[in-house]
């Protein structure tokens, strides 16, 4: 037969109240494998609480060509941070 | 090293000027720092040489569990037995992040295994030598994980985004490998007249292997040069081999063990140790197949691989029935 296991991308919480994080990927013939084999790959030091696995081709990736026309927009906004408003200092903290 | 004379395609390297616009601007990136991630254009040459050394560094991790595996049903404690045990589970774990960092550059695991197995790829020379007792699996720890640490550490800032990221990991769980083995020394170099014996065979046998996981001189090789330039090789072989050589002589003497090199010295000039290279006859004779334990190792990989066939092909299989029978429920 010999048909590849496929791959998974494992996201893994590190603490109570984090964002999961991308932390590698592996193989595995389905979800609960994949689960059981990152908790033995990726967590063998208390590195996470909770762990996410997602099938690799089911990810939708932005091309890096267009870094571009995605990013650089936001470049000149620049008064989308707090700190492009001069505020008095009498005005106490805002 | 773990990746050991592994040949980059090109003809060495480029000046900027005779590169083309996209070549030229592949390595401006590179010069300036920045990371090179899988989707992202890059020069074949720069992927066909990170294949060969991720691969092989990944072959390397997977077959390095051998000789210690070898003694995980025979450590003298069962403490001992558990901290073998999380060692060779920690390379196997190695292996994976590596070999999952060569998938991004679109080769897959079964693609490299069988290179490997067929033996069109290669792993390192030191795990084809033995480990007669339990004094080798401290040297194994104390001097082999301790070369691989020289060559891995620079690796964390070679330039390919996810070798970077799998020796980011690699190197926080390597030091735990080296200092259990040089645990395993002490003791024995404390111990009895017996285990010291064994402790300083140990060393006599396995001091040349480790100076060879350096691989033979590189300073006027064009592949090494062209590696360099694209910072998947980030220092020559001989001064990682010099650095190793400097880091491990005052351990030796801690230990009270004695370097098998009549011609080690202090040299104040450059700051080193002056020292013999290895018998490079015999790292060939190893590299072509003639090693110790060649056949063993690539034998047992094998076997391993076509035992367990059965093994995959049923979770796949499994696997699949699940999701028709979960598509036909929706
Ligand atoms: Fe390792
Ligand atoms: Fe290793
Ligand atoms: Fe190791």
């Amino acid at each position: 037969m010999k048909k590849e296991w496929p791959l998974w991308e494992v996201f893994i919480r590190g603490q109570h109240g984090l964002n999961h994080r991308h932390v590698g990927s592996l193989h595995a013939p389905d979800a609960e494998m994949a689960i059981k084999n990152a908790r033995d790959v990726y967590t063998r030091r208390n590195e996470g609480v909770s762990i996410w696995v997602v099938e690799a081709n089911n990810i939708t990736a932005s091309s890096p060509s267009d870094k571009g026309p995605l990013f650089e927009p936001s470049n000149s906004k620049v008064y989308r941070h707090p700190t492009f408003f001069d505020i008095p200092e009498e005005v106490g903290h805002m | 090293m773990y990746a050991q004379m592994v040949k980059s395609t090109g003809k060495g390297v480029q000046s900027l000027e005779d590169m083309s616009p996209e070549e030229r601007a592949f390595q401006e990136r590179i010069d300036r720092g920045e990371k090179i991630e899988p989707k992202e254009w890059m020069p074949d040459g720069y992927r066909k040489t990170l294949v060969r050394q991720i691969g092989q560094h990944a072959h390397s991790e997977i077959v390095g569990q051998l000789p210690e595996g070898n003694w995980i049903t025979r450590a003298p404690t069962l403490e001992r037995k558990a901290i073998l045990l999380a060692k060779v589970q920690d390379e196997a774990g190695h292996g994976l992040y590596l070999y999952c960092a060569a998938e991004t550059l679109g080769v897959s695991r079964d693609e490299l295994l069988e290179k490997l197995h067929s033996g069109d790829m290669k792993y390192s020379s030191i795990f084809n030598y033995p480990t007669l007792n339990w004094a080798d699996i401290g040297a194994v720890g104390w001097l082999v994980d301790g070369a691989a640490i020289m060559n891995q550490v620079p690796l964390q800032r070679t330039s390919y985004g996810p070798y970077s990221r799998a020796m980011i990991r690699i190197c926080k769980e390597e030091s735990f490998h080296q200092r259990q083995g040089y645990d395993i020394m002490m003791k024995m170099a404390f111990g009895t007249e017996e285990q010291k014996d064994m402790a300083q065979d140990a060393l006599n046998r396995f001091w040349y292997p480790s100076l060879m996981m350096f691989g033979p001189s590189d300073k006027d090789s064009v592949h090494s040069a062209q590696s360099m330039a694209w910072k998947i090789k980030i220092n020559t072989n001989d001064e990682l081999r010099q650095k190793f050589v400097d880091q491990t002589v005052p351990q030796a003497k801690y230990l009270g063990l004695t370097i098998p090199d009549e011609n080690l010295k202090w040299n104040e000039e450059k700051g080193g140790y002056d020292f013999s290279e290895p018998d490079w006859t015999e790292f060939f004779e190893v590299i072509k197949g003639n090693g110790p334990c060649n056949k063993e190792r690539l034998g047992a990989r094998v076997k391993a691989w076509d035992d367990g066939a059965w093994f995959r092909d049923g979770l796949m299989a499994h696997a699949e029935k699940q999701s028709a029978a979960k598509l036909a429920a929706e």
